[in-house]
């Protein structure tokens, strides 16, 4: 067997005791000892496509942008056109370097007229602030990195809003039951404060609740509580990958970096050269891709071995060059058979094109997919008109 | 003495059971837990030579792949079909149910040179 190390000491979530006690199993994410799974992941992620989980993401940095400018220099900042956002309203968007490249990506929340909150990968923590910081200076408005004051729980899973439901003391100006798909609300929780989005990294209906650390174990205990019924388990972030895989998320490392332009991975409209002005990225991006360019691709197979993140592609079963690079992979535990995403030559990258993935020596058949390759049946919530 | 105590262990988190010149080989409980469900096994085909070393097995979960050495030169002599059918007995069972293969010694000097570890050896290697 290969050596698994295991994981260093690492910064604690709020919730770390409270993980102890559930049996969780820990990984090193990001310099953070987070809980990879408690009993099951397959289990786990069952529950998140059946009834709910429940995820301590802890871990990600929370960096408020306040100030009458704030949306201009968001604007600025970031991919987006983010000073369009109703109050209450998410985006996903994200933080370019001059090149086009991408140094993360992140959800935008407007919380208030002046006051946006920025969520950014914890591997990205303090590239996304540094950037945020430099590229609002000559607004008037500010940056503060508020990850260490905050703790973030997602309920995820078709039964999320029944749970969320049956959560006493919540008291919030739009009710939970009526908050759409990427909109967000600030409101009390026993009396501290408390916002609740209706966005995730699971393909399900669900929702993020940011709260103070003091107050997230109780949090997190009273939803344990209020959802078990309703089977709700807690869920590592083994499961939260192969969720984000099935529909078809991107993961920062691996479908995006610093030398991938979002056009590659499908995420051109996530850029905004049309309707607003000057945004760091903007010239970079108005340059078509090269033809040589590789685009992100799915690929399903048969049988139950995966191609993983690094395995060569081909377009032949045996002999030649590769035409591309597995992203991220794995048994699917929904659909139970082998998915990835891969990064391959244009030419090859229309749904149905057969290629081969190399298996540590072994060329495995599979097929150029359309992403995702999960999406949920339940009605999504409305977006907004 | 317990059945664990009985067993020896490599450096790479495998288990094997001695029965004259025969072995049988599986992974460790630690390594089954840090891998998580197994939901894929490839074992090796009887009669295959092999030497010390080389990967004859692998294991996979939904998160990682581990892969399973051979502790000796020899030759293997019955593979598990049972957990190539039901890889979960990797986690339920690593020790019993859950084996991979055994293997017939190729010479006493090649089991000599296994540097197999015993289970205090193996438990200080994984307090880590």
């Amino acid at each position: 067997m290969t050596n698994h190390p295991e994981p260093g000491p690492g910064i604690r979530s709020p919730l770390h005791d409270a993980h102890v006690a559930a049996g969780a199993s820990f990984t090193d994410f990001a310099g953070w000892q987070m809980p990879v799974r408690y009993s099951s992941e397959l289990d786990e992620h069952r529950a998140v496509r059946t009834a709910a989980g429940l995820f301590d993401l802890s871990h990600m940095a929370e960096i408020l942008v306040a100030g009458p400018e704030a949306g201009a220099a968001l604007d600025f900042a970031l991919s987006g056109h983010i000073s369009t956002l109703d109050i209450g309203q998410a985006r996903y968007t994200l933080l370019l370097t001059p090149e086009g490249g991408v140094i993360d990506d992140v959800i935008v929340y407007r919380t208030h007229e002046n006051r946006f909150g920025v969520v950014a990968n914890a591997g990205n923590r303090f590239e996304a602030a540094g950037a945020l910081s430099v590229r609002a200076v000559g607004f008037d408005t500010t940056v503060v990195d508020e990850s260490e004051a905050l703790a973030l729980i997602a309920v995820q899973g078709p039964r999320a809003e029944e749970i969320l439901l049956s959560l006493d003391g919540l008291d919030v100006p739009v009710p939970v039951g009526s908050l759409r798909n990427y909109r967000c609300v600030t409101g009390v929780w026993r009396g501290n404060e408390i916002m609740i989005a209706r966005t995730g990294y699971t393909g399900e209906d669900g929702f993020e609740l940011y709260i103070r650390v003091a107050f997230a174990q109780e949090l997190w205990e009273s939803l344990l509580e209020v959802g078990a019924p309703h089977g709700l388990i807690p869920a590592g972030l083994a499961c939260r990958d192969t969720l984000r895989l099935e529909a078809g998320m991107p993961l920062y490392g691996h479908e995006l970096g610093l030398d991938i332009r979002p056009q590659q991975v499908g995420l051109g409209r996530t850029v905004r050269l049309e309707g607003k002005g000057d945004f760091v990225g903007r010239q970079a991006s108005e340059v078509p891709l090269p033809e040589g360019a590789r685009l992100l691709v799915g690929l399903a197979s048969e049988g139950r071995r995966a191609g993983r993140a690094g395995y060569a592609v081909f377009d032949s079963p045996e002999g030649g060059e590769p035409v591309g690079e597995v992203t991220s992979g794995a048994l699917s535990p929904t659909l139970g058979h082998p998915i990835a995403m891969a990064f391959v030559d244009r030419a090859l990258s229309e749904p149905g094109t057969p290629l081969y993935i190399d298996v540590r020596g072994t060329r495995i058949a599979a097929s150029v997919t359309s992403l995702p390759f999960y999406k949920r049946s339940t009605p999504q919530r409305k977006v907004a008109p | 003495m317990s059945e664990q105590a009985e067993l020896k262990y490599t450096a790479e988190h495998e288990w094997v059971r001695i029965d004259g010149d025969t072995l049988t080989v599986g992974i460790t409980a630690y390594a089954a837990d840090k891998l998580g469900e197994v939901v894929f096994v490839d074992v090796p085909e009887a009669g295959a030579s092999v030497s010390k070393g080389k990967v004859v097995a692998e294991v996979e979960s939904t998160k990682s792949v581990g892969e399973v050495y051979a502790p000796v030169d020899g030759t293997i002599v019955e593979s598990n079909s049972a957990v190539a059918d039901n890889p979960e007995l990797i986690n339920e069972d690593p020790t019993g149910a859950g084996w991979l293969f055994t293997i017939r010694i190729g010479s006493p000097e090649s089991f000599d040179a296994s540097g197999l570890l015993d289970a205090d050896a193996y438990a200080a290697l994984t307090r880590g």
